[in-house]
Protein backbone atom coordinates (compact mmCIF):
# COMPACT_ATOMS: atom_id res chain seq x y z
CA UNK A 1 0.00 0.00 0.00
CA UNK A 2 1.38 3.45 -0.87
CA UNK A 3 1.88 6.00 1.85
CA UNK A 4 3.27 9.49 2.31
CA UNK A 5 6.09 10.78 4.53
CA UNK A 6 3.73 12.13 7.19
CA UNK A 7 1.99 8.77 7.49
CA UNK A 8 5.35 7.06 7.86
CA UNK A 9 6.44 9.52 10.59
CA UNK A 10 3.20 8.96 12.49
CA UNK A 11 3.50 5.18 12.32
CA UNK A 12 7.12 5.12 13.47
CA UNK A 13 6.45 7.61 16.29
CA UNK A 14 3.44 5.59 17.37
CA UNK A 15 5.49 2.37 17.61
CA UNK A 16 7.91 3.99 20.11
CA UNK A 17 5.30 4.18 22.87
CA UNK A 18 4.59 1.32 25.25
CA UNK A 19 1.14 0.41 26.51
CA UNK A 20 -0.05 1.33 30.02
CA UNK A 21 1.95 4.55 30.13
CA UNK A 22 1.32 8.25 29.70
CA UNK A 23 2.36 10.64 26.95
CA UNK A 24 2.41 14.42 26.86
CA UNK A 25 0.93 15.26 23.47
CA UNK A 26 1.66 18.29 21.30
CA UNK A 27 -0.28 19.67 18.35
CA UNK A 28 -0.10 17.76 15.07
CA UNK A 29 1.80 14.52 14.44
CA UNK A 30 2.07 13.50 18.14
CA UNK A 31 -1.73 13.54 18.41
CA UNK A 32 -2.06 11.21 15.45
CA UNK A 33 0.77 8.98 16.71
CA UNK A 34 -0.87 8.66 20.13
CA UNK A 35 -4.30 7.99 18.61
CA UNK A 36 -2.78 5.30 16.38
CA UNK A 37 -0.92 3.71 19.31
CA UNK A 38 -4.20 3.66 21.27
CA UNK A 39 -5.96 1.87 18.43
CA UNK A 40 -3.18 -0.67 17.80
CA UNK A 41 -0.60 -1.92 20.28
CA UNK A 42 -1.23 0.44 23.22
CA UNK A 43 -4.94 0.69 24.11
CA UNK A 44 -3.99 1.95 27.56
CA UNK A 45 -1.66 4.68 26.44
CA UNK A 46 -3.04 7.74 28.21
CA UNK A 47 -2.77 11.06 26.43
CA UNK A 48 -2.05 14.08 28.61
CA UNK A 49 -2.58 17.57 27.21
CA UNK A 50 -0.82 20.47 28.83
CA UNK A 51 -3.88 22.57 29.59
CA UNK A 52 -5.44 19.80 31.65
CA UNK A 53 -7.11 17.17 29.43
CA UNK A 54 -6.14 13.66 30.59
CA UNK A 55 -7.21 10.31 29.19
CA UNK A 56 -9.24 11.63 26.25
CA UNK A 57 -10.48 9.14 23.71
CA UNK A 58 -8.99 11.03 20.75
CA UNK A 59 -11.92 10.04 18.57
CA UNK A 60 -11.63 13.37 16.84
CA UNK A 61 -8.32 15.11 16.54
CA UNK A 62 -7.84 18.13 18.77
CA UNK A 63 -6.74 21.25 16.89
CA UNK A 64 -4.63 22.41 19.79
CA UNK A 65 -3.35 21.27 23.17
CA UNK A 66 -6.21 23.08 24.91
CA UNK A 67 -8.90 22.41 22.30
CA UNK A 68 -12.32 21.04 23.28
CA UNK A 69 -11.37 17.68 21.82
CA UNK A 70 -8.33 17.40 24.11
CA UNK A 71 -10.74 16.55 26.91
CA UNK A 72 -13.71 15.11 25.03
CA UNK A 73 -14.91 12.05 26.96
CA UNK A 74 -11.67 12.34 28.97
CA UNK A 75 -11.15 10.92 32.43
CA UNK A 76 -10.11 14.24 33.89
CA UNK A 77 -10.29 17.87 32.83
CA UNK A 78 -8.05 19.79 35.19
CA UNK A 79 -5.52 22.56 34.71
CA UNK A 80 -2.05 23.34 33.42
CA UNK A 81 -0.52 23.36 36.91
CA UNK A 82 -2.08 19.98 37.68
CA UNK A 83 -0.60 18.17 34.68
CA UNK A 84 2.77 19.96 34.78
CA UNK A 85 3.05 19.10 38.47
CA UNK A 86 2.29 15.45 37.64
CA UNK A 87 5.22 15.56 35.21
CA UNK A 88 7.46 17.23 37.81
CA UNK A 89 6.45 14.51 40.29
CA UNK A 90 7.70 11.85 37.86
CA UNK A 91 4.35 10.53 36.63
CA UNK A 92 4.64 11.11 32.88
CA UNK A 93 6.68 8.73 30.74
CA UNK A 94 6.76 10.16 27.21
CA UNK A 95 6.58 13.62 25.79
CA UNK A 96 6.77 14.90 22.26
CA UNK A 97 8.84 17.87 21.21
CA UNK A 98 9.89 19.48 17.97
CA UNK A 99 11.72 22.50 16.70
CA UNK A 100 13.54 24.32 13.94
CA UNK A 101 16.94 22.92 14.99
CA UNK A 102 18.33 19.95 16.93
CA UNK A 103 21.96 19.27 17.94
CA UNK A 104 23.89 16.02 18.65
CA UNK A 105 22.73 16.06 22.29
CA UNK A 106 19.09 16.45 21.39
CA UNK A 107 18.87 20.12 22.44
CA UNK A 108 16.07 21.84 20.54
CA UNK A 109 15.49 25.36 19.28
CA UNK A 110 11.99 26.70 18.70
CA UNK A 111 12.69 30.32 19.69
CA UNK A 112 14.95 32.28 17.34
CA UNK A 113 17.59 32.22 14.63
CA UNK A 114 20.25 34.89 15.18
CA UNK A 115 20.46 37.34 18.05
CA UNK A 116 17.76 37.10 20.71
CA UNK A 117 16.97 40.79 21.01
CA UNK A 118 16.83 41.41 17.28
CA UNK A 119 16.52 37.99 15.71
CA UNK A 120 16.81 37.10 12.05
CA UNK A 121 13.84 34.80 12.47
CA UNK A 122 11.44 34.63 15.40
CA UNK A 123 9.65 31.34 16.16
CA UNK A 124 6.81 30.86 18.68
CA UNK A 125 8.98 30.15 21.76
CA UNK A 126 8.97 27.29 24.25
CA UNK A 127 5.29 26.79 25.01
CA UNK A 128 5.22 23.50 26.91
CA UNK A 129 8.33 22.13 25.16
CA UNK A 130 10.86 23.16 27.80
CA UNK A 131 8.65 21.67 30.53
CA UNK A 132 8.28 18.40 28.65
CA UNK A 133 12.00 18.24 27.85
CA UNK A 134 12.84 18.97 31.50
CA UNK A 135 10.37 16.72 33.28
CA UNK A 136 9.17 13.64 31.38
CA UNK A 137 11.23 10.46 31.51
CA UNK A 138 11.58 9.98 27.78
CA UNK A 139 11.43 12.76 25.22
CA UNK A 140 10.64 11.91 21.61
CA UNK A 141 11.54 14.57 19.02
CA UNK A 142 9.81 14.62 15.66
CA UNK A 143 11.78 16.46 12.97
CA UNK A 144 12.32 16.93 9.28
CA UNK A 145 15.78 15.58 8.50
CA UNK A 146 18.16 17.97 6.74
CA UNK A 147 21.46 19.78 7.40
CA UNK A 148 19.71 23.07 8.23
CA UNK A 149 17.83 21.41 11.06
CA UNK A 150 20.41 18.86 12.29
CA UNK A 151 23.18 21.21 13.33
CA UNK A 152 26.33 20.99 15.47
CA UNK A 153 25.13 23.90 17.62
CA UNK A 154 21.59 25.25 17.84
CA UNK A 155 21.13 29.05 17.79
CA UNK A 156 19.14 28.88 21.03
CA UNK A 157 18.45 26.03 23.45
CA UNK A 158 14.70 26.31 23.98
CA UNK A 159 14.27 22.77 25.27
CA UNK A 160 16.97 20.80 27.05
CA UNK A 161 18.36 17.63 25.55
CA UNK A 162 21.51 16.24 27.16
CA UNK A 163 22.89 19.85 27.08
CA UNK A 164 26.70 19.45 26.78
CA UNK A 165 26.88 15.70 27.32
CA UNK A 166 27.06 13.11 30.12
CA UNK A 167 25.77 14.33 33.51
CA UNK A 168 25.13 17.85 32.19
CA UNK A 169 21.38 17.64 32.82
CA UNK A 170 21.87 16.56 36.42
CA UNK A 171 24.51 19.24 36.95
CA UNK A 172 22.12 21.88 35.65
CA UNK A 173 19.54 20.70 38.19
CA UNK A 174 17.18 18.73 35.94
CA UNK A 175 15.64 15.54 37.36
CA UNK A 176 18.01 12.55 37.03
CA UNK A 177 17.09 9.80 34.60
CA UNK A 178 15.20 12.05 32.20
CA UNK A 179 16.15 13.16 28.70
CA UNK A 180 15.94 12.57 24.97
CA UNK A 181 14.92 9.06 24.03
CA UNK A 182 14.17 8.97 20.30
CA UNK A 183 14.33 11.26 17.30
CA UNK A 184 11.88 10.33 14.58
CA UNK A 185 12.45 11.84 11.12
CA UNK A 186 11.37 11.35 7.54
CA UNK A 187 14.67 9.50 6.96
CA UNK A 188 15.44 7.54 10.09
CA UNK A 189 15.00 6.70 13.74
CA UNK A 190 17.71 7.86 16.14
CA UNK A 191 18.48 7.20 19.79
CA UNK A 192 21.27 8.38 22.08
CA UNK A 193 24.52 6.70 23.04
CA UNK A 194 24.49 5.69 26.72
CA UNK A 195 28.05 6.85 27.35
CA UNK A 196 28.51 10.00 25.29
CA UNK A 197 24.82 11.02 25.14
CA UNK A 198 25.30 11.86 21.47
CA UNK A 199 22.74 11.01 18.84
CA UNK A 200 23.01 7.54 17.35
CA UNK A 201 21.36 6.08 14.28
CA UNK A 202 19.09 3.17 15.15
CA UNK A 203 17.14 2.43 11.98
CA UNK A 204 16.66 3.82 8.49
CA UNK A 205 13.27 4.32 6.89
CA UNK A 206 12.22 2.21 3.87
CA UNK A 207 14.26 3.08 0.78
CA UNK A 208 16.70 5.27 2.72
CA UNK A 209 20.43 4.46 2.92
CA UNK A 210 22.75 5.10 5.85
CA UNK A 211 24.75 7.44 3.57
CA UNK A 212 21.66 9.50 2.90
CA UNK A 213 21.07 9.95 6.61
CA UNK A 214 24.71 10.95 7.16
CA UNK A 215 24.59 13.44 4.27
CA UNK A 216 21.51 15.10 5.72
CA UNK A 217 22.91 15.42 9.22
CA UNK A 218 25.02 18.51 9.99
CA UNK A 219 27.02 16.79 12.73
CA UNK A 220 28.79 13.48 13.27
CA UNK A 221 26.12 10.91 13.91
CA UNK A 222 27.12 7.70 15.68
CA UNK A 223 26.64 4.83 13.24
CA UNK A 224 26.56 1.46 14.98
CA UNK A 225 27.67 -1.72 13.24
CA UNK A 226 24.15 -2.91 12.87
CA UNK A 227 21.53 -0.44 11.65
CA UNK A 228 17.95 -1.69 11.64
CA UNK A 229 15.37 -1.02 8.95
CA UNK A 230 12.05 0.56 9.89
CA UNK A 231 9.09 -1.38 8.61
CA UNK A 232 6.81 0.61 6.30
CA UNK A 233 3.32 1.38 7.60
CA UNK A 234 1.18 -1.73 7.66
CA UNK A 235 -2.14 -1.90 5.88
CA UNK A 236 -3.86 -1.94 9.24
CA UNK A 237 -2.04 1.17 10.45
CA UNK A 238 -2.84 3.08 7.27
CA UNK A 239 -6.48 2.02 7.32
CA UNK A 240 -6.95 3.18 10.91
CA UNK A 241 -5.07 6.39 10.24
CA UNK A 242 -7.05 7.30 7.13
CA UNK A 243 -10.48 6.03 8.01
CA UNK A 244 -10.70 6.53 11.76
CA UNK A 245 -8.13 9.04 12.93
CA UNK A 246 -7.89 11.66 10.21
CA UNK A 247 -10.71 10.95 7.75
CA UNK A 248 -10.84 14.56 6.55
CA UNK A 249 -7.10 14.63 5.82
CA UNK A 250 -6.34 17.53 8.16
CA UNK A 251 -2.78 16.37 8.73
CA UNK A 252 -2.08 13.39 6.44
CA UNK B 1 20.55 30.39 49.83
CA UNK B 2 23.16 31.13 47.21
CA UNK B 3 22.22 32.32 43.73
CA UNK B 4 24.08 30.12 41.28
CA UNK B 5 22.85 31.73 38.09
CA UNK B 6 20.56 34.58 37.04
CA UNK B 7 18.54 34.99 33.88
CA UNK B 8 19.46 38.15 31.99
CA UNK B 9 15.89 39.25 31.24
CA UNK B 10 14.44 42.31 32.94
CA UNK B 11 11.95 41.55 35.68
CA UNK B 12 9.10 43.68 34.30
CA UNK B 13 7.36 43.94 37.64
CA UNK B 14 9.20 42.75 40.75
CA UNK B 15 6.98 40.76 43.16
CA UNK B 16 5.23 43.25 45.44
CA UNK B 17 3.85 41.09 48.24
CA UNK B 18 3.36 43.73 50.89
CA UNK B 19 2.28 46.50 48.53
CA UNK B 20 -0.33 44.15 47.09
CA UNK B 21 -1.56 43.20 50.56
CA UNK B 22 -2.02 46.90 51.36
CA UNK B 23 -3.64 47.45 47.98
CA UNK B 24 -6.07 44.55 48.54
CA UNK B 25 -6.96 45.92 51.98
CA UNK B 26 -7.80 49.28 50.48
CA UNK B 27 -9.43 48.31 47.19
CA UNK B 28 -11.05 44.88 47.34
CA UNK B 29 -14.45 44.27 48.84
CA UNK B 30 -16.23 41.17 50.11
CA UNK B 31 -19.59 42.90 49.76
CA UNK B 32 -22.01 41.42 47.26
CA UNK B 33 -22.25 44.35 44.91
CA UNK B 34 -23.36 44.20 41.28
CA UNK B 35 -20.39 44.61 38.93
CA UNK B 36 -22.03 44.18 35.55
CA UNK B 37 -20.88 46.78 33.02
CA UNK B 38 -20.09 47.22 29.34
CA UNK B 39 -16.69 46.14 28.03
CA UNK B 40 -16.03 49.74 27.18
CA UNK B 41 -16.57 50.87 30.79
CA UNK B 42 -14.66 47.91 32.26
CA UNK B 43 -11.59 48.50 30.13
CA UNK B 44 -11.70 52.30 30.56
CA UNK B 45 -12.07 52.02 34.30
CA UNK B 46 -9.55 49.32 35.07
CA UNK B 47 -6.84 49.22 32.39
CA UNK B 48 -4.42 52.11 32.14
CA UNK B 49 -1.48 53.05 29.99
CA UNK B 50 1.65 51.17 31.08
CA UNK B 51 -0.23 48.52 33.04
CA UNK B 52 1.08 44.99 33.38
CA UNK B 53 -1.79 42.79 32.23
CA UNK B 54 -2.34 39.07 31.91
CA UNK B 55 -4.70 37.14 29.66
CA UNK B 56 -5.80 33.57 30.27
CA UNK B 57 -6.84 31.08 27.62
CA UNK B 58 -5.58 28.01 25.82
CA UNK B 59 -4.74 28.58 22.20
CA UNK B 60 -7.90 29.51 20.36
CA UNK B 61 -10.03 28.30 23.24
CA UNK B 62 -11.91 30.38 25.83
CA UNK B 63 -10.06 33.52 24.77
CA UNK B 64 -11.09 36.92 26.17
CA UNK B 65 -11.34 38.26 22.61
CA UNK B 66 -14.12 40.79 23.12
CA UNK B 67 -12.08 42.43 25.90
CA UNK B 68 -8.86 42.31 23.87
CA UNK B 69 -10.69 44.00 20.97
CA UNK B 70 -11.91 46.67 23.38
CA UNK B 71 -8.35 47.38 24.56
CA UNK B 72 -7.36 47.75 20.90
CA UNK B 73 -10.39 50.01 20.33
CA UNK B 74 -9.34 52.26 23.20
CA UNK B 75 -5.67 52.09 22.12
CA UNK B 76 -4.26 51.73 25.63
CA UNK B 77 -0.53 51.96 25.08
CA UNK B 78 2.79 50.83 26.57
CA UNK B 79 1.31 47.67 28.03
CA UNK B 80 3.41 44.97 29.59
CA UNK B 81 1.81 41.60 28.96
CA UNK B 82 2.07 38.08 30.37
CA UNK B 83 0.23 35.32 28.66
CA UNK B 84 -0.04 32.23 26.58
CA UNK B 85 -0.76 34.39 23.64
CA UNK B 86 -2.49 33.56 20.47
CA UNK B 87 -4.88 35.95 18.84
CA UNK B 88 -5.67 38.16 21.82
CA UNK B 89 -2.03 39.17 22.36
CA UNK B 90 -1.43 39.13 18.61
CA UNK B 91 -3.95 41.94 18.05
CA UNK B 92 -2.53 43.97 20.95
CA UNK B 93 0.93 43.70 19.40
CA UNK B 94 -0.45 44.39 15.92
CA UNK B 95 -2.05 47.59 17.22
CA UNK B 96 1.32 48.67 18.65
CA UNK B 97 0.12 48.64 22.24
CA UNK B 98 2.66 46.26 23.80
CA UNK B 99 6.18 47.32 24.85
CA UNK B 100 7.25 44.28 26.85
CA UNK B 101 6.08 40.71 26.96
CA UNK B 102 6.65 37.72 29.20
CA UNK B 103 6.26 35.17 26.46
CA UNK B 104 5.92 31.42 26.44
CA UNK B 105 4.36 30.80 23.05
CA UNK B 106 2.98 33.02 20.39
CA UNK B 107 1.88 31.30 17.24
CA UNK B 108 -1.26 30.14 15.49
CA UNK B 109 -0.94 26.45 16.46
CA UNK B 110 -2.09 24.31 13.49
CA UNK B 111 -2.29 27.44 11.33
CA UNK B 112 1.43 28.16 11.64
CA UNK B 113 3.70 30.92 12.94
CA UNK B 114 2.61 34.45 13.85
CA UNK B 115 3.83 37.02 11.31
CA UNK B 116 2.73 39.75 13.73
CA UNK B 117 5.13 38.49 16.40
CA UNK B 118 7.82 38.01 13.77
CA UNK B 119 7.59 41.60 12.58
CA UNK B 120 7.56 42.97 16.13
CA UNK B 121 10.44 40.76 17.35
CA UNK B 122 12.61 41.00 14.26
CA UNK B 123 12.40 44.80 14.21
CA UNK B 124 13.48 44.86 17.87
CA UNK B 125 10.51 47.03 18.93
CA UNK B 126 9.12 44.41 21.30
CA UNK B 127 11.11 43.49 24.42
CA UNK B 128 10.68 39.75 25.02
CA UNK B 129 11.39 37.57 28.04
CA UNK B 130 11.26 33.82 27.48
CA UNK B 131 9.42 31.38 29.75
CA UNK B 132 7.89 27.94 29.46
CA UNK B 133 4.16 27.30 29.75
CA UNK B 134 4.46 25.75 33.18
CA UNK B 135 6.75 28.57 34.30
CA UNK B 136 4.21 31.18 33.28
CA UNK B 137 1.41 29.37 35.13
CA UNK B 138 3.61 28.72 38.17
CA UNK B 139 4.66 32.39 38.31
CA UNK B 140 0.97 33.24 38.58
CA UNK B 141 0.59 30.51 41.17
CA UNK B 142 3.37 32.12 43.24
CA UNK B 143 1.54 35.45 43.02
CA UNK B 144 -1.69 33.72 44.02
CA UNK B 145 0.10 32.26 47.03
CA UNK B 146 1.25 35.76 47.97
CA UNK B 147 4.90 34.68 48.01
CA UNK B 148 7.77 36.19 45.98
CA UNK B 149 8.84 33.06 44.09
CA UNK B 150 8.26 29.38 43.50
CA UNK B 151 11.05 26.77 43.19
CA UNK B 152 10.60 24.49 40.19
CA UNK B 153 12.61 22.07 38.06
CA UNK B 154 12.13 23.42 34.54
CA UNK B 155 14.08 25.88 32.36
CA UNK B 156 17.47 25.04 33.87
CA UNK B 157 20.43 24.58 31.55
CA UNK B 158 18.74 26.33 28.61
CA UNK B 159 18.67 29.67 26.82
CA UNK B 160 15.00 29.88 27.75
CA UNK B 161 16.34 30.37 31.28
CA UNK B 162 19.10 32.74 30.14
CA UNK B 163 16.58 35.12 28.55
CA UNK B 164 14.12 34.93 31.44
CA UNK B 165 14.19 36.74 34.78
CA UNK B 166 14.42 33.52 36.79
CA UNK B 167 17.27 32.49 39.09
CA UNK B 168 18.89 29.14 39.92
CA UNK B 169 19.81 28.54 43.55
CA UNK B 170 21.06 25.68 45.65
CA UNK B 171 18.16 24.29 47.67
CA UNK B 172 18.78 24.86 51.40
CA UNK B 173 17.16 21.50 52.21
CA UNK B 174 18.58 19.13 49.61
CA UNK B 175 21.58 20.95 48.18
CA UNK B 176 20.22 20.38 44.67
CA UNK B 177 19.76 23.15 42.16
CA UNK B 178 16.27 24.54 41.72
CA UNK B 179 14.93 27.29 39.50
CA UNK B 180 13.18 30.16 41.28
CA UNK B 181 10.36 31.73 39.31
CA UNK B 182 9.47 35.28 40.36
CA UNK B 183 5.79 35.80 41.16
CA UNK B 184 3.79 37.61 38.48
CA UNK B 185 1.64 40.02 40.43
CA UNK B 186 -0.51 41.56 37.71
CA UNK B 187 -2.13 44.97 37.57
CA UNK B 188 -5.06 43.53 35.63
CA UNK B 189 -6.16 40.00 34.76
CA UNK B 190 -8.56 39.31 31.90
CA UNK B 191 -10.49 36.04 31.74
CA UNK B 192 -13.44 34.80 29.69
CA UNK B 193 -15.68 32.24 31.41
CA UNK B 194 -18.82 30.31 30.62
CA UNK B 195 -21.05 31.77 33.31
CA UNK B 196 -20.91 34.35 36.07
CA UNK B 197 -23.41 36.02 38.35
CA UNK B 198 -23.69 39.79 38.70
CA UNK B 199 -21.19 39.77 41.59
CA UNK B 200 -18.52 37.89 39.67
CA UNK B 201 -18.85 34.31 40.87
CA UNK B 202 -17.54 32.37 37.88
CA UNK B 203 -18.03 28.91 36.44
CA UNK B 204 -15.85 27.32 33.75
CA UNK B 205 -16.76 24.10 31.95
CA UNK B 206 -14.07 21.61 30.96
CA UNK B 207 -10.37 22.22 31.57
CA UNK B 208 -9.51 25.39 33.41
CA UNK B 209 -6.03 26.18 32.05
CA UNK B 210 -4.52 28.71 34.43
CA UNK B 211 -7.67 30.68 35.23
CA UNK B 212 -7.53 29.80 38.94
CA UNK B 213 -4.01 31.22 39.26
CA UNK B 214 -4.52 34.27 37.02
CA UNK B 215 -7.59 35.37 38.95
CA UNK B 216 -5.70 35.22 42.23
CA UNK B 217 -2.55 36.86 40.84
CA UNK B 218 -4.34 40.04 39.73
CA UNK B 219 -5.13 43.28 41.49
CA UNK B 220 -7.96 44.16 39.14
CA UNK B 221 -9.83 41.32 37.46
CA UNK B 222 -12.12 41.79 34.47
CA UNK B 223 -14.38 38.87 33.68
CA UNK B 224 -16.32 38.45 30.48
CA UNK B 225 -18.85 35.64 30.33
CA UNK B 226 -21.04 33.86 27.84
CA UNK B 227 -24.03 34.35 30.09
CA UNK B 228 -24.95 35.96 33.37
CA UNK B 229 -26.77 33.58 35.67
CA UNK B 230 -28.56 34.07 38.97
CA UNK B 231 -26.74 33.85 42.28
CA UNK B 232 -29.20 31.09 43.20
CA UNK B 233 -27.73 28.98 40.41
CA UNK B 234 -24.24 29.68 41.76
CA UNK B 235 -25.37 28.59 45.22
CA UNK B 236 -26.70 25.30 43.80
CA UNK B 237 -23.21 24.31 42.70
CA UNK B 238 -20.78 26.26 44.90
CA UNK B 239 -18.02 23.74 44.08
CA UNK B 240 -18.18 25.02 40.49
CA UNK B 241 -17.13 28.53 41.53
CA UNK B 242 -13.53 28.60 40.34
CA UNK B 243 -13.29 32.39 40.70
CA UNK B 244 -15.23 33.89 43.64
CA UNK B 245 -16.78 37.37 43.65
CA UNK B 246 -14.30 39.12 45.93
CA UNK B 247 -11.55 38.71 43.31
CA UNK B 248 -13.66 40.28 40.57
CA UNK B 249 -13.96 43.97 39.64
CA UNK B 250 -16.05 43.86 36.48
CA UNK B 251 -18.44 41.40 34.88
CA UNK B 252 -19.09 41.90 31.18
CA UNK B 253 -21.73 39.86 29.42
CA UNK B 254 -20.22 38.78 26.11
CA UNK B 255 -21.94 35.94 24.28
CA UNK B 256 -19.50 34.51 21.72
CA UNK B 257 -16.83 36.50 23.56
CA UNK B 258 -14.17 33.98 22.49
CA UNK B 259 -14.99 34.38 18.78
CA UNK B 260 -13.27 33.56 16.44
CA UNK B 261 -11.93 31.07 19.00
CA UNK B 262 -14.01 28.28 20.50
CA UNK B 263 -15.81 27.87 23.81
CA UNK B 264 -16.00 24.27 25.08
CA UNK B 265 -19.54 22.81 24.91
CA UNK B 266 -20.93 26.18 23.64
CA UNK B 267 -19.51 26.81 20.19
CA UNK B 268 -16.78 25.67 17.83
CA UNK B 269 -14.07 27.91 16.39
CA UNK B 270 -14.92 30.00 13.34
CA UNK B 271 -12.46 28.40 10.98
CA UNK B 272 -13.32 30.68 8.09
CA UNK B 273 -12.76 33.82 10.14
CA UNK B 274 -9.48 32.43 11.51
CA UNK B 275 -8.28 31.80 7.97
CA UNK B 276 -9.08 35.45 7.13
CA UNK B 277 -7.03 36.58 10.11
CA UNK B 278 -4.12 34.26 9.36
CA UNK B 279 -4.10 35.59 5.79
CA UNK B 280 -4.43 39.23 6.88
CA UNK B 281 -1.62 38.90 9.43
CA UNK B 282 0.92 38.27 6.66
CA UNK B 283 1.55 41.95 5.93
CA UNK B 284 1.47 45.03 8.13
CA UNK B 285 -1.02 46.72 5.82
CA UNK B 286 -3.56 43.89 5.68
CA UNK B 287 -3.27 43.40 9.45
CA UNK B 288 -4.23 47.05 9.96
CA UNK B 289 -7.11 46.63 7.49
CA UNK B 290 -8.34 43.66 9.53
CA UNK B 291 -8.23 45.70 12.76
CA UNK B 292 -9.98 48.61 11.05
CA UNK B 293 -12.82 46.42 9.83
CA UNK B 294 -13.26 44.20 12.88
CA UNK B 295 -12.34 46.57 15.72
CA UNK B 296 -12.00 50.28 15.02
CA UNK B 297 -15.00 50.61 12.69
CA UNK B 298 -17.23 49.03 15.36
CA UNK B 299 -18.37 50.50 18.64
CA UNK B 300 -18.99 47.37 20.68
CA UNK B 301 -18.98 43.59 20.89
CA UNK B 302 -22.65 43.72 19.89
CA UNK B 303 -21.78 45.44 16.63
CA UNK B 304 -18.97 42.91 16.11
CA UNK B 305 -21.43 40.02 16.45
CA UNK B 306 -23.81 41.72 14.02
CA UNK B 307 -20.97 41.92 11.49
CA UNK B 308 -20.07 38.25 12.02
CA UNK B 309 -23.74 37.49 11.34
CA UNK B 310 -26.34 35.27 12.89
CA UNK B 311 -25.88 32.57 10.28
CA UNK B 312 -22.21 32.12 11.19
CA UNK B 313 -22.93 32.18 14.91
CA UNK B 314 -25.64 29.53 14.50
CA UNK B 315 -23.24 27.43 12.48
CA UNK B 316 -20.42 27.44 15.06
CA UNK B 317 -22.96 26.77 17.79
CA UNK B 318 -24.24 23.73 15.92
CA UNK B 319 -20.67 22.38 15.61
CA UNK B 320 -19.96 22.43 19.36
CA UNK B 321 -19.42 19.06 20.99
CA UNK B 322 -21.77 17.78 23.65
CA UNK B 323 -20.64 15.61 26.50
Amino acid sequence: MEYNQTELLICIASRQMEDRTSAFIGTGIPMLAAALAQKTHAPNLMPVFEFGGTGAKLEELPLGVGGSRSFYRALAASSICDVMEAAQRGLIMYGFVGGAQIDPYGNLNSTIIGDHDKPKVRFPGSGGANDIGSLVWRTIAIMKHDVRRFVEKVDFITTPGYLTGPDAREEAGLPPGTGPYRVVTDLALMGFDDKTKRMKLLAVNPGVSVEQVVENTGFKLIIPEKVEKNEPPTEEELKILREEIDPTGLYI
Amino acid sequence: MEVVESGEGELFLPPRMNEDRQWMLKNKSWALEPKVMSESDAVRKFIHEGDYIGTELYGFVRCPMSLAREIVRQKIKHLRVAGQGIMEIDILIAAGLVDKIDLTYLGYEVYGLSPVLRRAAQSGRLQINEWSNAALAWRLKAAALGVPFLPVRVMMGTDTFKYSAAKVVECPFTGEKVCLLPATMLDVGIIHVHRADEYGNCQIDGISGFAFETARASRRLIISCEEIISTDKIREYPEKTIIPWYLVDAVVEAPFGSHPGEMPYYYWRDEEHLSWYVEASKTEETTQEYLQKWVWDLKSHEEYLALVGKEKLDLIKSKAKGR
